[in-house]
């Protein structure tokens, strides 16, 4: 599990790589390409990149006939959202426990 | 440090039934600090350096090495929140309300070094993040 969620943080840490994952996900599924023109770097580096995120499970691709596509699996961003949850319920339980002693408390 | 609407990644707001200057006693005293967050060595002076500790767990040691940036009593609390190499900035803002205080919490995350990438890095983050939930959403 923590080996998941490294390879999904350090896929999006990239900020060349979380741009054609968001373009991905804007614009659904595209080819190498498609996303070189994009991205502003060469297509042997898009090609890098893509491969990077497939092993983060955040991009399936397809053949069809001479073409490969490329789409988002946003789905597979769940670890970075249980990170930032778990961030949130530690500052709510905190919230909470100030609460209780603020009722605890003189005026 | 400032920081900025563009930094911040949590933001938690609660309406309290105390008055603001029972909060800020909360949010400012350490005895008091101790008793809902951590055990601390904070001063509310702008420039004190503090740490909060907590218990350490496997692969934490259970400390948050802190700075005092913001001391407006009864209105506006800042300190920075560095642990485990990254650093963030914890701004509390208390609201006086008809039965209470409306309490605010901004934690603004980002990685300490300020490499080339940083900008852009903190400018995708910030919009990645706010699609995140609507993304994620969508994927149901």
């Amino acid at each position: 599990m923590q080996a998941v969620a490294d390879n999904v943080f350090r896929a999006l840490a990239d900020p060349t790589r979380r741009g054609i994952f968001e373009e991905m996900t804007r614009h659904g599924e595209q080819t190498v390409h498609a996303l070189t023109r994009h991205a502003g770097v060469s297509q042997p580096a898009v090609s890098k990149h893509l491969t990077v995120l497939k092993r983060a499970k955040l991009v399936r691709h397809r053949r069809e006939g001479r073409e490969t596509h490329y789409s988002a699996q946003p789905q597979a961003l769940a670890p970075l959202v249980d990170w930032m949850s778990q961030y949130g319920a530690f500052w709510r339980d905190r919230f909470d426990q100030l609460e209780n002693l603020l009722e605890r408390m003189d005026k | 440090m400032t920081t900025t609407a563009q930094t911040h990644t949590l933001v938690i707001d609660r309406e309290m039934a105390h008055p603001p200057e029972k909060v800020w006693r909360a949010l400012t005293q350490g005895p008091l600090i101790e008793q809902w967050l951590m055990a601390n060595d904070f001063q509310p002076v702008v420039g004190h350096r503090f740490s909060f500790r907590a218990t350490p767990v496997p692969g934490w040691n259970g400390v948050i090495d802190s700075e005092v940036l913001v001391v407006e009593p009864y209105s506006r609390l800042a300190y920075s929140w560095g642990t485990m190499g990254m650093e963030s900035v914890v701004t509390w803002t208390l609201t006086p309300t008809e039965s209470g205080t409306h309490v605010r919490m901004e934690q603004s995350g980002f990685p300490s070094q300020e490499g080339p990438n940083y900008k852009g890095a903190k400018y995708g983050w910030q919009k990645f993040i706010g699609n995140l939930e609507r993304v994620v959403g969508e994927e149901d």
